[in-house]
């Protein structure tokens, strides 16, 4: 998403870090609505997804830390690795979060169960900014619960020197054998099966409880020849080349291959996934309005603009969009957009199956050799140790009386 | 010949012991964020002093810590003496209870203080986390107090009761001091204990009260940078220093202590 | 003293009440009820039977680590126990020294150390060698157990060691033993509740982690604590599966330490009077 309109921004930019030396504030809207916020102590807690916001490394913007200057409030911020982290941390009830920043059919699943609070546009004005065609939606699709945040694919992130594009071009890559111990998995259930049941051509959001079996199927041969499922550890493993193939989030993708030069990306023709992941305020928080203050500050243009820059996704903010430049490399063609898929919340029943097949996946079947061996080793040490014990026992009492 | 053996051997058990951390050391001064020697820098120990997670959890790991070990000290010095008194049958059921908190596998603690919280709908905070905390420092402060109850002379107790002295001051006077080396190192157990877990505080720790470890946590499945690996260089240097400040001050007490038992002869 | 004092042990019993005893009751609640209906039923444990190889691939790499450590630790705390006091205490430091360091920076040091392009294959390849798979085997996770537990083994044995008369092994010299043989009829028997407490406080940690693995096993090192863990997450039921196996592994650690600490409960008293 890179390769900016650069002058502009960073001019302005510039003469801003050189006006205030201390830290460069950001322009927005209308200062004067977060004042009010100012001097009540209040402490919102955001909870994102991992490197998910402009957080200021490598002279970024530190977007939580603009917003605490601007507005006054405290933000204690956390993040989490999967949908399903999220999902658990908020319906044991433990936790209290004010943001959350979860995907498509998760928002789903959190408006049926009626965990998410009615949002107030009289205090989101920069919500003119966002397009339209990301605010209503499958999921939310008379907006009344979110304001997406960003969108995006999930595509094949490859390195060239092991990989061809030929063999990229599929999602069949994942299962070859010449790669064993080199390809990574998603390492939640959702996506994982997205991949899987692409790749045999069914929908990703298939009710059909053999379709679901036959993709568990597929993953658990993949598992033979997998390294990891990995979410985040992606980065590391791709850009180190601990290994040559992974699916993953197509702006991720992008800054592992700024990482190293040997990557690249596609988009296998079986299909893929599209994505929104939208900002909601859980049902129970006691500070909505500030949330939505949250809410308004990252829809101002020079936020996202920061973050697109950071994260690399796609933005559904008209102003930023139009000052970022997209990497061509991840842009989908229209071919692209036709043929991938939005998530949408599963029925119980399917979700259920799946959600038990990826554990049994995870957790593999049956033993090794080897270890049958050890069991039976470690039951006859045990049977020696205890007829030793109870030797010694009656011998010393023996001593004894 | 012999000598020679134990030699290698405890050197090689340190050196497994300590190459990781020498590493880690090492590679917190690399420029880089691969494997590879790129050229030394600092850089990172600034990152991680603007990281402002990283101070913060840190801050609440040293609260936790402190409030958590000092009540479990409390709370396990009465009930260690407590349970010495107690007849036989009782004495051996606390015992195999305090033993059970002990061998219970820590997922299994954790998981069952969070049922037990999200059953009672209590938002997870500090006021959960120290609970935990508390819960897991408990026994080893009792298992290291109670043996040095059963060595101590009862009849020390009784002696200051008939000098009259009530049962609290015969208590802080006279079997508080006897019993205290059980009691500090009961102490800095449950010191260590609760810095160190991870397990128990990923279960119960809420949004604004998160440990350094769940925050570590949350850094080593994301992109590392060498940030972590400055912060385990500083670790390491502050605990080196605090036990050798620790054994210094030991040590010159002790002498003191033998000089002042030397005069009186 | 007797009587009265036992008043003392009150707080603590109710402490136990609430966070030891009420909380194991409610998870044998959750993993005995249903997560529709909340009635009784037996399907979340029948379920958890289900990952029975997870659970028995656990308990082999924590008996392979904890036997390791155990093999490595022995000489090493004999050696020491034999060494003056000075010496001892720089020894108790630098064996203590790691154990305060979080264990998951230890564990990922490990993983720099063992990656495909870390430091080990880094070397080989410098020296023009064939580099080794060594991450995300079973046997990094092996050895992440062993380096994070060691001194869990070390420091127990060298307690009970150093409170080994040395007097009872001059005498046993004297009596025509040799080194082999103090070390099999003095010393062995005599540190064995120090050996029970090592492998208690090795194998409990060892069975149950869920981080070691995530780390440095890979696909292939699904171990039961990363099963549990995962089970709460699921949508409705995850309380009342991840109960069930949490049940079932507590049981399984409980039974097993019990078997060992019986063992020698009496003679650990002996020990330490």
């Amino acid at each position: 998403m890179k390769k900016f309109n650069v002058s502009l921004i960073t001019a302005i930019l510039l003469a801003l870090v050189l006006s205030f030396a201390a830290f460069a504030e950001v322009e927005v809207e209308d200062e004067s609505y977060y004042e009010q916020f100012r001097g009540k102590g209040i402490t919102l807690n955001v909870y994102n997804w991992g490197e998910y916001i402009s957080d200021g490394s490598d002279d970024t913007l530190d977007i939580i830390e603009e917003f605490e200057n601007i507005s006054g409030i405290d933000v204690n911020y956390t993040m989490f690795d999967t949908n399903e982290d999220m999902y658990a941390k908020l319906a044991h009830g433990t936790s209290q979060y004010d943001i959350i920043i979860p995907s498509d059919y998760m928002i789903a699943r959190l408006i049926d169960e009626d965990m998410l609070e009615k949002l107030n546009y009289d205090n989101i004005p920069n919500i003119k900014f966002i397009d339209d065609e990301y605010r209503y939606t499958d999921f939310d699709p008379n907006a009344e619960y979110s304001v997406p945040y960003t969108w995006g694919m999930v595509g094949l992130v490859y390195n060239t020197k092991y990989v061809t594009e030929e063999q990229a071009s599929s999602w069949d890559v994942l299962w070859d054998e010449s790669l064993k111990g080199k390809v990574l998995m998603f390492g939640n259930s959702r996506d994982a099966f997205g991949v899987a049941l692409k790749r045999l051509g069914y929908s990703l959001n298939t009710e059909d409880l053999d379709e679901i079996r036959k993709a568990a199927d597929s993953l658990s041969e993949q598992k033979l020849i997998n390294q990891a499922y990995a979410m985040d550890q992606t980065f590391d493993k791709m850009a180190n080349e601990n290994a040559y193939a992974a699916p993953y989030y197509a702006g991720d993708c992008l800054t592992m291959m700024k990482r190293n030069d040997a990557l690249a990306f596609s988009y296998p023709k079986e299909g893929v996934n599209q994505f929104i992941d939208a900002i909601c305020i859980p049902k129970g928080t006691t500070q909505k309005d500030a949330a939505e203050a949250f809410i308004n500050f990252l829809c101002e243009t020079e936020v996202a603009v920061a973050n697109c820059e950071f994260i690399e996704y796609f933005t559904p903010q008209t102003e930023a969009a139009k000052l970022i430049e997209v990497d061509e490399r991840i842009i989908p063609s229209e071919e692209v957009l036709e043929n991938s898929e939005t998530f949408i919340m599963l029925g119980d029943q399917a979700n259920e199956l799946q959600e038990n097949l990826w554990l049994e996946i995870r957790s593999g079947s049956g033993l090794e050799a080897w270890m049958w061996a050890l069991i039976f080793i470690i039951i006859l040490a045990l049977i020696i140790f205890i007829i030793l014990f109870v030797v010694r026992k009656r011998n010393k009492k023996n001593l004894d009386y | 010949m012999k000598k020679a053996f134990s030699r290698i051997y405890t050197a090689l058990c340190f050196a497994f012991l300590y190459v990781p951390i020498l590493i880690l050391i090492i590679f917190s001064f690399n420029s880089s964020k691969g494997a590879t020697w790129t050229g030394f820098t600092v850089k990172w120990y600034g990152e991680l002093f603007r990281n402002e997670a990283i101070i913060t959890s840190f801050i609440n790991t040293l609260i936790v810590a402190l409030v958590a070990s000092v009540a479990a000290t409390i709370l396990g010095t009465t009930a260690a003496f407590g349970m010495h008194a107690m007849n036989k049958y009782s004495k051996s059921t606390m015992r195999t209870l305090t033993y059970i908190q002990i061998l219970n596998p820590e997922i299994v603690t954790g998981i069952s203080l969070m049922l037990l919280f999200a059953y009672f709908h209590m938002t997870s905070g500090f006021t959960t986390l120290i609970l935990a905390h508390i819960t897991f420092c408990v026994p080893t402060v009792v298992l290291s107090v109670l043996p040095k109850l059963r060595q101590m002379n009862v009849s020390l107790y009784e002696a200051a009761m008939d000098l009259g002295c009530n049962r609290f001051q015969a208590f802080t006077k006279v079997v508080v001091p006897e019993i205290m080396p059980g009691i500090v190192s009961g102490f800095l157990m449950a010191l260590t204990y609760s810095i160190d877990d991870f397990v128990i505080s990923y279960f119960t720790s809420g949004t604004t009260s998160q440990t350094l470890p769940v925050v570590i946590y949350s850094m080593t499945k994301k992109q590392v940078t060498p940030t972590i690996y400055a912060l385990s260089t500083l670790m390491f240097v502050g605990v080196l220093a605090v036990l050798i400040v620790y054994n210094l001050i030991d040590i010159r007490f002790e002498n003191e202590k033998r000089k002042a038992a030397g005069a009186r002869k | 003293m007797r009587k009265s004092s036992k008043i003392s042990a009150v707080p603590y019993v109710i402490w136990i009440l609430i966070f030891t005893i009420i909380p194991f009751l409610l998870v044998i609640y959750y993993a005995f009820t249903d997560y529709n209906t909340g009635a009784f039923t037996l399907n979340n444990i029948i379920n958890s039977s289900n990952y029975l190889p997870v659970l028995i691939k656990s308990i082999i790499l924590a008996v392979i680590a904890t036997v390791i450590c155990l093999v490595i630790a022995y000489p090493l705390a004999f050696i020491m126990s034999r060494k003056s006091e000075a010496v001892q205490r720089v020894f108790m430091m630098t064996i203590m020294l790691p154990m305060w360091m979080n264990f998951l920076l230890r564990t990922y040091a490990w993983m720099t150390i063992l990656e495909d392009n870390g430091i080990i294959n880094n070397i080989l390849t410098f020296f023009h060698l064939p580099t080794v798979q060594l991450i995300n085997t079973s046997g990094a996770v092996v050895l992440g157990m062993v380096y994070n537990y060691l001194p869990f083994m070390v420091l127990p044995l060298f307690s009970i060691m150093t409170k080994i008369d040395k007097s009872v092994i001059e005498a046993a010299q004297d009596l025509g033993c040799n080194q082999m043989a103090v070390i099999r009829k003095v010393v062995f028997p005599l540190s064995f509740p120090g050996i029970a407490t090592g492998i208690t406080m090795t194998f409990v940690p060892c069975v149950s982690t869920f981080i070691i693995s995530r780390l440095l096993g890979g696909s292939d090192c699904y171990l039961i604590g990363d099963l549990i863990e995962e089970q709460f997450k699921l949508k409705g039921s995850g309380f009342h599966v991840g109960s069930a196996t949490s049940l079932v592994l507590m049981i399984v650690v409980l039974i097993s330490m019990g078997i060992l600490n019986q063992f020698d409960s009496d003679e650990m008293e002996d020990s330490i009077k």
